[in-house]
């Protein structure tokens, strides 16, 4: 394993980053402020939701916004750079093995997942109070959970990346982002399905689902939520399961 | 010390479209095991086997299509070989990846270079990937900006350079981790001829400190100009291997007169058989011939004659002197640019 190579990798996804810092931020934070802003502030104080909905709301908003920055941080570099500006093929030329490069964009995405997180809290927070209830009783088993979201997202990245052609973007959303937000229990608890039985088991599938219902177990015990255990072990196989398809669709992108 | 490349017996179906710049040979319908749409195969590479020398500037000619762009790919990790090996220096390119992306350097036919980053950037964090440290790559950053007239640039995004910037710097960066062997797949396609022979020396400057170059081209006079050995490829195979003089000198004759008539007979084409000077006469689909003769303009009152009096009328005729154009024609019956 070249280290060096590895750093190097990952400084110049820093350095591109921190050029794109700005654009970053709005692409990241604006939409989930302006959902927490309409939803939490203007639809609770105009009485239409309960103020208890300002905790619920809360950690689906985080769980969003790290997994789309995950997945947007990863696989949207990879769509043009292996069709469009082929750019990658210098850090393939690099003395690594392809593999290697591969989990390089993991790291570097889902670092950016974990610094979307851990900075959609605080402003989420100041948009919504008064009235928050958070508490991290465990702040080891929050850990796990963000990084096991972080690094289930930058997976499918890579995995969305390296199996979409660049014309089928708007397809991406519309088929697998949209769907995703909707059924991943983000704006709503997954008991809250109980009376529509068929579409609560049918959303297990979406990842997405372990994602919120974790941040709700960590962060806001107090409402129903799947429980911690299960989580974990959904999180755990997603995690394996999208990082060996993304691995597998990468190699046979980046060798012919 | 110098490293050579050696290819042995190298194959290579793509099952699908193959990758811009090595669109390989000829298009075969297989039918694919329990499928029942037949899956288009494209044999790119059918039994190339090759040695290029420590120290060489070595050209693999051809058309477009022949196998060149695949041959570079399997050398640089990019292709996988459908069978057949592939080595640099002592390196097999296909069990130790690593170890061979250390000894290449690669300009690719169309140009990567990382659109997020500047001209500067794109050298420095290149040879990072490579272990240089900080200090010698700044410098040696420096140094080939300057030489490839890049300096002004240094600090300019890449996005809106030309073509002939772009290919510099592509250039640039594969010399920046000092690699053993170069290659450059059509460099200078698209090139003006100012930039093309500034190209042209800086790739005979890499040469002479010692390190082997291998081109790929479709251009005749680069490959005259520039290569000690050539390797003629096409359908994915070598046809002719030497030098360009070997070559060259390889045509029957040297020359070629290609003719144009009205009303050929087979009469005609043995009539001009038996000229003086004429080595081999190859008539071509009822409308004309391709002569091979050691002399050029000498032989046209003979032809004019032969024509007139086999009841025909010459309506075209062209005289090329020994190429390497001739030499493709000779083998394969196609023009290069066809």
């Amino acid at each position: 394993m070249n280290w060096k190579a590895f750093g190097a990798m990952l400084a110049r996804d820093a350095h591109v980053a921190r050029r794109n810092a700005i654009q970053l931020f709005l692409q990241t934070f604006l939409q989930p402020l302006l959902f927490v802003f309409i939803f939490g502030r203007v639809m609770v104080g105009s009485g239409y939701m309960p103020v208890a909905y300002k905790s619920l709301l809360l950690p689906g908003i985080i769980a969003i916004s790290m997994v789309f920055t995950g997945i947007w941080a990863v696989a949207m570099p990879l769509i043009a750079e292996f069709q469009w500006t082929r750019e990658i093929e210098d850090r393939l030329l690099a003395p690594i093995s392809v593999g290697w490069v591969a989990i390089e964009k993991v790291i570097a995405g889902m670092l950016q997942a974990l610094v979307a997180g851990l900075v959609v809290i605080p402003l989420a927070w100041l948009v919504l109070r008064p009235g928050v209830e958070i508490s991290i009783p465990s702040p080891l088993t929050f850990a796990v959970v963000i990084l096991l979201v972080a690094f289930f997202s930058a997976c499918g990245g890579l995995a969305l990346g390296c199996s979409m052609n660049q014309q089928h973007i708007g397809l991406m959303f519309s088929m697998v982002i949209t769907p995703m937000v909707f059924f991943g229990c983000t704006y709503y608890p997954w008991s809250a399905l109980k009376t529509f039985p068929v579409l609560q088991r049918a959303v297990l599938i979406n990842p997405l689902v372990y994602a919120s219902e974790g941040m709700r177990a960590t962060l806001v015990p107090q409402f129903p939520h799947l429980s911690l255990t299960a989580v974990l072990i959904a999180l755990v196989f997603f995690d394996l399961l999208l990082l060996v398809v993304g691995l597998r669709q990468f190699e046979k992108k980046a060798i012919s | 010390m110098a490293v050579g490349v050696r290819t042995n017996d190298l194959r290579k179906v793509y099952n699908s479209a193959a990758p811009t710049g090595a669109v390989g040979g000829f298009i075969a319908r297989a039918e694919a095991k329990g499928s029942k749409q037949p899956k288009t195969q494209i044999q790119a590479l059918d039994g190339l086997s090759l040695e290029i020398l420590p120290g060489e500037i070595f050209g693999l000619l051809g058309p477009n299509g022949a196998g060149k762009s695949t041959t570079v790919g399997v050398l640089t990790t990019r292709v996988r070989p459908t069978s057949g090996q592939a080595w640099i220096g002592d390196h097999e390119v296909w069990k130790e990846q690593a170890q061979v992306k250390r000894l290449i350097g690669v300009v690719p036919q169309r140009p990567n270079l990382d659109f997020s980053l500047t001209a500067r950037e794109i050298l420095i964090f290149h040879a990072a990937y490579f272990g240089m440290g900080s200090k010698q790559r700044n410098e040696r950053a420096d140094a080939l900006l300057e030489k490839f007239k890049l300096t002004e640039r240094g600090n300019q995004m890449v996005r809106g350079f030309s073509g002939g910037l772009l290919q510099r710097l592509s250039i640039a960066r594969a010399m920046m981790h000092d690699p053993q062997v170069l290659f450059l797949d059509e460099p200078s396609a698209g090139l003006d001829p100012q930039t093309r022979i500034l190209l042209w020396e800086l790739i005979r400057e890499y040469h002479s400190a010692g390190k082997t170059v291998l081109l790929t081209t479709h251009n005749m006079e680069e490959a005259d100009a520039l290569c000690q050995r050539l390797a003629i490829v096409d359908h994915g195979k070598v046809i002719a291997l030497g030098t360009p003089g070997e070559l060259k000198a390889s045509i029957p004759g040297g020359f070629l007169l290609r003719l144009r008539f009205s009303n050929p007979t087979g009469e005609l084409v043995q009539r001009l058989r038996e000229l003086a000077g004429v080595r081999e006469v190859i008539a071509s689909d009822g409308v004309g011939a391709d002569i091979y003769a050691d002399r050029g303009g000498s032989l046209i009152p003979g032809i004019a004659g032969a024509v007139s009096s086999a009841g025909a009328e010459l309506l075209d005729v062209n005289i090329s002197e020994p190429s390497l154009e001739n030499l493709f024609l000779h083998h394969t019956g196609r023009s290069l640019r066809d």
